[in-house]
């Protein structure tokens, strides 16, 4: 366990140091001069290398990178290029909600396909686990993009049930407390249910073939012969010995995952690392860039160590 | 092959037909605009005043949904093949060196998870938005960012055949490691890593429209699926089928390419 944790440990800066080198090298050989794109199309070659000198852009680039660097791991990431505001900030104040949003999916999207996972797994009737395979296919298949364009049209536009974008509504400051609890719900919900719906698909499918391997096992039959009901077999013996490879499936699909947010939340403008990633991007805001991409790396690998420290905790083992 | 996968490679191969025939299927060109006030948000199936039946209506510029679904399959499904033929040379040239060449084996494989641990769509917003953004680099951007799967499974494959006694006697023979994997490693392994290629065409076509849906792939007025979901969305009250109708094609060839993939897998 603790050789596993040091290793774990130790692959969360090599790979964080990977993305944010990789991200680096990327901006620097792009073509399209920040400093020009800065002062716009009026500028004179004058402005332009008083700016390229002033942002440390006439650096040998080993000293540039060192530089960003050193000051990254001071936690200083320096201010927006299209806001002025330190990014360190705007980062701040965007990754809880991108949090929020993919730690309940996940939750959410595990237990709900679990479940159909081991009603396919232990049904007699072929039909029920052709229609919840078809299901789930479907389920998996759909753009995280397009679903959140139907819910939407379909919850805010004709039913006119639940908002369609943001985090909260314009008079959130105003409500009193468990008001402001529903509208923040309110809200959640679009996001989670598109993110939650389309994890569903995705968990359900792995987990019907482990689920499935599970029950060929004779432990099922002895325990059945022994007078254990559906549900004890069930949750005692055939999903504790199914959780251990779904549970490091978790892991490996949190990169997956973070993408399918990022889409989602550019769609809901929720105001998580996602949309900061997309609307920099858009805005050839490089210093957000370089620090979201960061963000980002250091979640999904720290999720995904996480994920393997849960595979120690159910698997009994891979204690030893 | 089951029934599923039947219908979806049917399925496939009727979307890759409309893709071919599309001048021929469609009525009007892609950005064929006429009467911009006369024919705009015709909903699906009505014939406008010039006697140009809109079999799933027309967009805010009067432009066909259906014409423009055609020729948006011919780039969307393109630009998704071709990023998974480079993924799947990629792929499997990684994992086969990985397993053939044991000097270079920790390092590739090293690069592979590093690679799998790069949330992919933050990649692809970086390269799309770095360079011009297109096709052609919607190609390399999204082949270069999935390849990972089918060189891990290229490796895995490879190393259980390596053991197998046909290989030894290849090998006896005098075979190079490259005429061995090519001759007789690469025809055993081929079903599964097709496998694979199909589900990364899925997952292709996916993202190349939800790179041009932000901006990043494909350039509008170029009909591509994800392009249409995105003007779609600004006219989701008054015409919800601008955004509905290229979604639900894009949920089909995923679901087709999925369901193929699930039978190659069990067929092997």
């Amino acid at each position: 366990m603790l050789r596993g944790f040091v290793f774990g440990t130790l692959r969360v800066p090599l790979v964080v140091f990977g993305v944010v080198t990789l991200t680096f090298l990327l901006l620097h050989f792009a073509p399209g001069d920040p400093a020009s794109h800065l002062l716009g199309p009026g500028a004179t070659t004058d402005q332009i290398q008083a700016v390229r000198e002033a942002l440390g852009l006439e650096r040998p680039l080993v000293m540039q990178y060192g530089r960003w660097l050193t000051r990254a791991i001071q936690g200083d990431f320096g201010a927006s290029i299209a806001t002025g505001r330190p990014v360190l900030a705007m980062l701040w104040e965007a990754w809880p909600a991108t949090a929020l949003l993919v730690g309940l999916s996940i939750i959410l999207s595990y237990t709900i396909g679990m479940l159909i996972a081991a009603v396919q797994a232990t049904t007699r009737r072929r039909g029920v686990d052709g229609f919840l395979s078809g299901l789930t296919a479907t389920l998996a298949a759909l753009p995280g993009y397009w679903l959140a364009f139907v819910l939407v049209m379909v919850f805010t536009y004709v039913l006119r049930w639940l908002p369609g974008f943001g985090a909260a509504g314009l008079d959130a400051d105003y409500l009193r407390p468990w008001q402001r609890l529903m509208d923040r719900l309110t809200h959640l919900a679009l996001p989670l249910a598109t993110l939650t719906l389309i994890g569903i698909g995705t968990a359900a499918r792995y987990a019907r073939g482990t689920l499935r391997a599970v029950a060929r096992e004779p432990y099922l039959m002895l325990a059945r012969a022994k007078g254990a009901g559906y549900w004890r077999v069930l949750f005692r013996h055939h999903l504790r010995n199914g959780l251990i490879p779904i549970v490091a499936l978790l892991g490996l699909s949190l990169p997956a995952l973070f993408s399918g947010a990022v889409f989602v939340e550019g769609v809901f403008a929720w105001p998580g690392v996602g949309t900061v990633l997309i609307q920099a991007v858009q805005a050839r805001d490089y210093p957000v860039v370089m620090a979201a991409t960061t963000v980002s790396a250091l979640l999904v690998v720290l999720g995904s160590v996480l994920a393997e420290q849960l595979v120690y905790r159910v698997d009994p083992r891979t204690r030893a | 092959m089951n029934a599923s996968s039947r219908l979806g490679l049917l399925l496939l191969v009727l979307f890759a037909a409309a893709a071919v025939f599309a001048a021929r299927l469609a009525p009007v060109g892609p950005g064929d605009v006429s009467d911009v006030v006369r024919t705009r948000f015709l909903p699906p199936g009505t014939v406008d005043d010039f006697g140009v039946l809109h079999l799933l209506g027309t967009d805010r510029l009067g432009r066909d949904v259906w014409s423009r679904l055609l020729f948006g399959a011919r780039i969307s499904l393109t630009v998704a093949a071709l990023a998974t033929v480079v993924a799947a040379v990629v792929g499997i040239a990684v994992g086969a060196t990985a397993a053939l060449v044991r000097p270079a084996t920790a390092f590739l494989l090293g690069v592979t998870d590093f690679s799998l641990a790069v949330p992919r769509v933050v990649l692809l917003l970086l390269l799309a938005s770095l360079w011009q953004p297109g096709a052609r680099l919607a190609v390399l951007t999204l082949g270069l960012t999935g390849w990972m799967p089918i060189a891990r499974l290229a490796y895995a494959e490879t190393r259980g055949q390596l053991g197998r006694a046909y290989v030894d006697g290849a090998r006896a023979l005098g075979g190079s490691r490259f005429r061995l994997f090519r001759r007789h490693v690469l025809p055993n392994v081929a079903p599964s890593l097709l496998a694979a290629a199909t589900l990364g065409l899925g997952s292709a076509v996916s993202l190349e429209a939800g790179l041009s849906f932000l901006g990043l792939g494909v350039q509008p007025p170029a009909a591509s699926w994800g392009t249409m979901i995105a003007s779609g969305r600004d006219t989701v009250v008054n015409a919800p089928w601008v955004g509905l109708v290229p979604g639900i094609a894009l949920v089909l060839v995923v679901l087709s390419a999925t369901l193929v993939a699930d039978g190659l897998e069990r067929h092997r």
